[in-house]
C-alpha cells in the first residue's frame, strides 16, 4: 500500500476516534475507577478498594443466579435467532413476489422498541397462557422461553437483513459456475454460500451473543425477574443493584465491570472460533 | 466528480460538527436559573406553566426537568454530577435523604419551612432541616355508592350490616364483601375488589402502601424512636397476621383468579374500576384524575368515597385514612449561595403568590400543606376532598406513612415478589413473614 | 419442478410473517381502542363501546412540544447517521488496510465497545459529554458517532474485508491517494453495506430513548422522551392507549426510510452485477 498511508491516520481515523473517546472510552475508564469507589455521584467519591468485588460475591445472592440465567439464555438465542435468520435470509435474498415486503415484515419488531414493546408482548403472552390458566409469572420456566421468544422475534429480522446483504456479496459468477459443475441446492449452500458468507456469520453471531447478554429493557418490561427474582438477568441484578439500594452504587459498578471482562471473554472466544472459518473471497 | 465533491463536503461537515458544540459554548454566560427535577411525568406541563408565570414577574429563569416514570433517584443521579445540576429537587423521606446527605442544604431558615403546618413532618438531620413536604396525600380503600346503593337494595342481602357507614371493622368489611361477592351477578360486576397487580414494578399498592397499615401500628405500640436508624434495624411483624386477612379478602373476592395477579398492573386495576367491573380498590387520591376523563369511564364524582383500610387490629374503628406525603423539596447545597436562595425563593413563591397557588391547587391539585393555603384552598377533587375532610373528622386517627422508613427499594421489591409467589400458592404464610423480617433486617444492616 | 417445490417453503414463510406482524397488528388495533378497554381483552376488535376513532392519536399529538420534538428528532438522526456511515466506513476501510499494531489495537477497542452494557457508561458519559458542553441537539451528533461506532466499524469492516484488495492497488497504481481510492473505490463497492448500517443506525437512533433523555433531558425532548413524559405518569397514571397511537406515528418516518433504503439495496446488487 501508498507508503505515506500514515498520513492520512488524522483524515480517516481521528474524527471517528475524538468522538469515540468522549463517547465511551472516558467514560468507561472513568467506570472503572468508579468500581474501586463508595459513590453517590462522580464527584463523591471515597475509595475503598477491592471491597465493592468482594461484596459484589459474598454479600449478595443475586448475582450467580443472574449469570446462569443470562449464559443459558443466550445459548438458546444464539442458535435460534442465527439459524431462523439465516433461512430467512436465503429465502428473501433472491427477488421474488413479495419479497421485499416480507423482508419489511420480519423487519418489522425492530421498530417497536421500549415499554411498549414489553407491555404488547406480556399481553400477548399472558393472554396465550390465560387459556392454561397460569401467567408468565408463575415459573421461571415460562419467563424463559417467553423471554426467548420475544428476543427472537426481535433480533430474526435484524440479524437477517446482515445476513442478507453478506449473501449478497457472494459473487454471481461463483454460484453459475458451482451449477455448472453440477452441484445441487444443498452443496451450493455448504461448500460455497457459507464459506463465503462467513464474515456475516461472523457478525451476526457476535451481535447475537452480546445482545443477549446486554438485554435489558425488554427483561424489565416482560418479567422484571418475576418469579423471585429467578428470571434476573445480569444487566437487570446490576441495574437493580445500582438503584434498589443505598450504599450499593459501586457494588453495582464493580458487577458491571465483571461483566464486562465475562463477554468480553466469550465474545473473544467466539471471535476466534469463527473468525478461523472465515476464507479469502 | 459530483459525488466526490459531495462526499468531501460531508467528510468537512464531520469535522464542524465536532466542533462547533465547543465553541458555540464559549460565548455563554452564567446566568441565575433554578432547576427543578420534577417527579411526576403527569404534571410537567403543569410546572413549566408555573416556571412560565414566575419568570414573567420576576424575569428569573426556572427550569423544569422531569424524571421519566420510575426513575427520579437515576436521573437524580445523572443529572447531580452535570454542571447544570438540579437546585432544587426532592426526596422521599428520611431514607431518601440517607442517599443524598451531601447535598440537602439546611432550610431551617426558609420562608416555606416557616410556613410549614406542622414542623414535625419536615425530614430532619438533628437541627437541621432538610426536607419539606410540599404536598399531603391520602390512600385507603375507595368504593363506587352507585355499586353498593345497588347492593343494599338487595332483597336477598345478608341482614347485618345495612350501610357503608357502619362498616368500621374488618369483620365488618369482610361481611359486606363476601356477601356482595355471591351477589356478582346481581350487581352486574366481575369481583367486589379490583385486581390485586402483582405484577413487580406495579405491586407497591401491597408492598408499600399496605405493609405500611400494620407496620404503623406496631412503631406506635413499641414505641421506637423513630429518628434513630438503628432503632429500625429489625422488626417484629407482630400484625403479620392482619396483613393476611385484608390480603386474602382482596385476592379472594377480586375481578382476577388470585393466581393470575402476576400479570395484572395499576392501569388494570383502575380501568376495571372506571367500567364498574368492581366495586372498591385500595388507592389513593392521585387516582380520580387518571380516570375521570377517560372515553368509557362510568364512574361519577359524586359516587367516590373513602375507606379506612381495616385489618382487624384492635382499636381499628377509631382508625382514618393513611395520610402523609414521600414529596419532600431539598435544595442542593453544593450549589452557589445565590443559586440555593433562588431556589428557596421560587418553591416559597409557588405556595404563597395567588395567582401560584391557584394553580397550585387547581391544576397541579395539590393539597399544600402551608399555611398560606386558607380552607377553600383545597383541590376540586372528589378524593382529595375526602382526604381533607377524613384529616378533620373527629375521633378519628390518621395513620402516618411510616412507609418512608423502609430499608430499601430491594427490600419492597422483595416482599412484592413473595407476596405473588403467596397468592399462587406457591409459598406458605409463614415463610412471606420469615423472609419479609430477614430482609428487613438485611437491608437495614447494608444501607450505609 | 423447481415452482412446485417452492410452493409450501413459501406459503411456511408468508405463515412465519404472520406471527411476526401479530404484535404490531396488536398495537395498531389497541391504538384506536379506549386504554381502558385494552388490557382487558387486548385480542378483541375495536366495537362501537371501545373505539374511540382518533382521540389516543388527538391527545398525542395536542401532547406539549411534539412538532418540535419531532423535528427534533429528524435532525438528530439524519446528522448521525451521515455522520456515522461517512465517519465508520472511513475508519472501517482505514483500519483494515493499515497493517500497524495500533490500528488492531483500535478495531478491538471498538468492537470492545459493544460488549460494554449501556448502563455502565452512562453516568460517566453524561458527565463527560456535560463537562463538555454537547448536551444540544447538534452537541449530540458526534455522541452518537463516538456511541454507534462500535457497530458500524465492526460491520463496515466485515466487509471491507471481502473486497479484494487488488481493485484499490490498481487505484493507487494509476496514481490515487488513499482519500481518491477510498471515495471513488472502495465506498461505491461498499454501497448496499452501507445502506444497511444506516438502516440500522437510523433505527436506533430514531427510537433511542435513554442517550437524549439523559442528554438533552426533557427541556428539549426528542420523540421518544416525548411520548415516555406525555404517557407514562406515576402511580399508574399511564396511557396505553395513547402510548400506542404515538408509536404507531413514531414508526411511519422509519418505515419510510426503511423502504427507501431497500430499494437501495437491490438498485445496488443490480449495479454490481453489470460491474461484474
Amino acid at each position: 500500500m501508498n507508503k505515506h498511508f500514515g498520513r492520512w491516520f488524522p483524515v480517516f481515523v481521528l474524527p471517528t476516534l475524538v468522538a469515540f473517546c468522549i463517547a465511551f472510552l472516558v467514560p468507561f475508564g472513568m467506570g472503572v475507577w468508579l468500581s474501586f469507589h463508595r459513590f453517590t455521584t462522580i464527584q463523591n467519591t471515597h475509595f475503598v478498594g477491592w471491597e465493592n468485588y468482594v461484596r459484589a460475591f459474598t454479600e449478595d445472592d443475586g448475582f450467580l443466579g443472574a449469570l446462569t440465567f443470562s449464559a443459558l439464555f443466550t445459548l438458546v438465542c444464539l442458535v435460534v435467532v442465527n439459524v431462523l435468520s439465516f433461512v430467512l435470509a436465503l429465502a428473501l435474498t433472491r427477488p421474488g413476489r413479495g419479497t421485499t415486503l416480507l423482508r419489511g415484515v420480519f423487519f418489522m419488531p425492530n421498530l417497536i422498541g421500549g415499554i411498549v414493546l414489553g407491555y404488547v408482548f406480556s399481553l400477548l403472552v399472558n393472554g396465550l397462557l390465560g387459556f392454561f390458566g397460569v401467567d408468565i409469572t408463575f415459573s421461571a420456566t415460562y419467563g424463559f422461553w417467553g423471554l426467548v421468544s420475544l428476543n427472537v422475534w426481535q433480533l430474526t429480522g435484524y440479524m437477517m437483513i446482515i445476513y442478507i446483504a453478506g449473501l449478497q456479496n457472494v459473487p454471481g459468477e461463483l454460484l453459475e459456475a458451482a451449477a455448472m459443475d453440477g452441484a445441487g441446492g444443498w452443496t451450493t449452500l455448504w461448500r460455497v454460500k457459507i464459506p463465503l458468507v462467513m464474515p456475516a456469520i461472523t457478525i451476526c453471531t457476535f451481535l447475537t451473543l452480546t445482545n443477549s447478554f446486554k438485554l435489558f429493557d425488554q427483561n424489565l418490561a416482560l418479567t422484571a425477574g418475576a418469579p423471585e427474582r429467578q428470571t434476573q438477568m445480569l444487566a437487570l441484578d446490576i441495574y437493580n443493584t445500582f438503584y434498589g439500594r443505598i450504599g450499593w452504587q459501586g457494588v453495582g459498578q464493580a458487577k458491571a465491570v465483571l461483566f464486562f471482562l465475562l463477554v468480553a471473554a466469550l465474545a473473544g472466544v467466539q471471535l476466534f472460533l469463527t473468525r478461523r472459518q472465515e476464507v479469502d473471497a | 466528480m459530483k459525488q466526490r465533491n459531495f462526499l468531501r463536503l460531508l467528510a468537512l461537515a464531520l469535522v464542524a460538527a465536532l466542533m462547533l458544540p465547543t465553541l458555540a459554548a464559549c460565548g455563554e454566560e452564567e446566568e441565575m436559573v433554578v432547576r427543578y427535577l420534577n417527579f411526576k411525568p403527569e404534571i410537567a406541563d403543569k410546572y413549566e406553566k408555573l416556571a412560565k408565570l414566575y419568570e414573567e414577574k420576576t424575569g428569573i429563569k426556572v427550569v423544569v426537568e422531569t424524571a421519566a416514570n420510575n426513575t427520579y433517584e437515576q436521573t437524580l443521579a445523572a443529572k447531580m454530577a452535570t454542571k447544570e445540576a438540579p437546585t432544587l429537587f426532592q426526596i422521599n423521606g428520611p431514607r431518601g435523604y440517607a442517599a443524598w446527605k451531601d447535598y440537602c442544604a439546611d432550610l431551617s431558615g426558609t420562608e416555606l419551612y416557616r410556613h410549614l403546618n406542622d414542623p414535625d413532618m419536615a425530614v430532619k438531620d438533628g437541627a437541621r432541616v432538610v426536607g419539606i413536604p410540599y404536598v399531603v396525600e391520602g390512600y385507603g380503600i375507595i368504593y363506587n355508592t352507585a355499586l353498593t346503593d345497588k347492593y343494599f337494595a338487595l332483597p336477598d342481602r345478608q341482614k347485618e350490616i345495612n350501610a357503608m357507614d357502619e362498616v368500621q371493622s374488618f369483620s365488618a368489611l369482610k361481611t359486606v364483601v363476601e356477601d356482595m361477592q355471591k351477589h356478582k351477578k346481581a350487581l352486574g360486576i366481575d369481583g367486589v375488589f379490583a385486581s390485586t397487580s402483582l405484577k413487580a414494578g406495579e405491586d407497591w399498592r401491597w408492598q408499600t402502601h399496605l405493609l405500611n397499615i400494620p407496620l404503623s401500628y406496631e412503631f406506635t405500640e413499641s414505641k421506637v424512636n423513630l429518628s434513630d436508624q438503628n432503632a429500625l434495624r429489625t422488626i417484629d411483624f407482630t400484625h403479620a397476621d392482619r396483613y393476611r386477612n385484608i390480603f386474602d379478602l382482596y385476592l379472594n373476592n377480586g375481578v382476577t383468579d388470585r393466581k393470575l395477579a402476576g400479570s395484572k398492573t395499576v392501569v388494570d386495576s383502575m380501568a376495571e374500576f372506571a367500567l364498574e367491573r368492581c366495586v372498591m380498590v385500595q388507592n389513593g387520591n392521585w387516582a380520580w384524575s387518571q380516570i375521570k376523563d377517560v372515553s368509557g369511564n362510568k364512574v361519577k364524582a359524586d359516587n367516590l368515597r373513602f375507606l379506612p383500610i381495616y385489618t382487624g387490629i384492635p382499636g381499628e374503628e377509631k382508625q382514618g385514612l393513611a395520610i402523609g406525603t414521600e414529596n419532600y423539596y431539598a435544595i442542593n447545597s453544593q450549589a452557589t449561595e445565590e443559586q440555593q436562595k433562588a431556589a428557596a425563593d421560587f418553591a416559597y413563591w409557588m405556595y404563597s403568590d395567588p395567582q401560584a397557588k391557584r394553580l397550585v391547587v387547581e391544576e397541579l391539585g395539590l393539597i399544600a400543606p402551608f399555611d398560606t393555603f386558607t380552607s377553600q384552598e383545597t383541590p376540586n377533587d372528589p378524593l382529595a376532598r375526602q382526604v381533607a375532610a377524613w384529616m378533620k373528622k373527629e375521633g378519628v386517627t390518621t395513620i402516618p406513612w411510616h412507609f418512608t422508613l423502609f430499608p430499601s427499594m430491594r427490600f419492597k421489591e422483595d416482599f412484592g415478589a413473595s407476596l405473588l409467589k403467596y397468592a399462587q400458592g406457591g409459598k406458605t404464610w409463614d415463610a412471606v413473614v420469615k423472609d419479609m423480617k430477614a430482609g428487613w433486617e438485611r437491608e437495614s444492616a447494608q444501607s450505609r | 419442478m423447481e415452482n412446485r417445490k417452492r410452493h409450501p417453503a413459501r406459503l411456511l414463510l408468508w405463515l412465519l410473517a404472520a406471527v411476526f406482524l401479530l404484535p404490531v397488528v396488536l398495537v395498531v388495533l389497541n391504538s384506536f381502542k379506549s386504554r381502558l378497554y385494552i388490557s382487558g381483552d387486548p385480542f378483541a376488535l375495536p366495537n362501537p363501546q371501545t373505539f374511540v376513532g382518533w382521540e389516543n392519536y388527538r391527545t398525542g399529538l395536542s401532547a406539549a412540544g411534539f412538532a418540535a420534538a419531532f423535528g427534533r428528532s429528524v435532525v438528530i438522526t439524519v446528522g448521525s447517521v451521515l455522520l456515522l456511515i461517512v465517519g465508520c466506513s472511513m475508519t472501517a476501510w482505514y483500519l483494515v488496510r493499515s497493517r500497524s499494531v495500533l490500528c488492531k489495537i483500535l478495531y478491538f477497542l471498538f468492537v470492545f465497545s459493544m460488549i460494554v452494557p449501556f448502563q455502565m457508561v452512562m453516568y460517566t458519559m453524561t458527565y463527560v459529554v456535560g463537562e463538555l458542553e454537547l448536551d444540544s441537539v447538534i452537541g449530540i451528533l458526534p455522541v452518537y458517532l463516538g456511541f454507534g461506532s462500535g457497530l458500524s466499524v465492526f460491520l463496515l469492516a466485515g466487509f471491507v474485508r471481502a473486497i479484494p484488495g487488488e481493485i484499490e492497488e490498481a487505484a493507487t497504481i494509476d496514481g490515487a491517494g488513499p482519500f481518491q481510492t477510498f471515495f471513488r473505490v472502495v465506498f461505491p463497492l461498499l454501497r448496499p453495506t452501507a445502506v444497511t448500517v444506516s438502516i440500522l443506525n437510523a433505527m436506533w437512533i430514531w427510537n433511542d430513548y435513554l442517550l437524549p433523555y439523559l442528554i438533552l433531558g426533557t427541556e428539549e425532548k426528542t420523540v421518544p422522551v416525548a411520548i415516555q413524559i406525555a404517557m407514562q405518569g406515576a402511580y399508574g397514571a399511564t396511557d396505553y392507549g395513547g402510548l400506542m397511537a404515538m408509536l404507531v406515528l413514531a414508526i411511519l418516518p422509519i418505515i419510510g426510510f426503511y423502504l427507501i433504503g431497500q430499494k437501495y439495496i437491490i438498485s445496488g446488487v443490480i449495479a454490481g452485477a453489470v460491474k461484474g
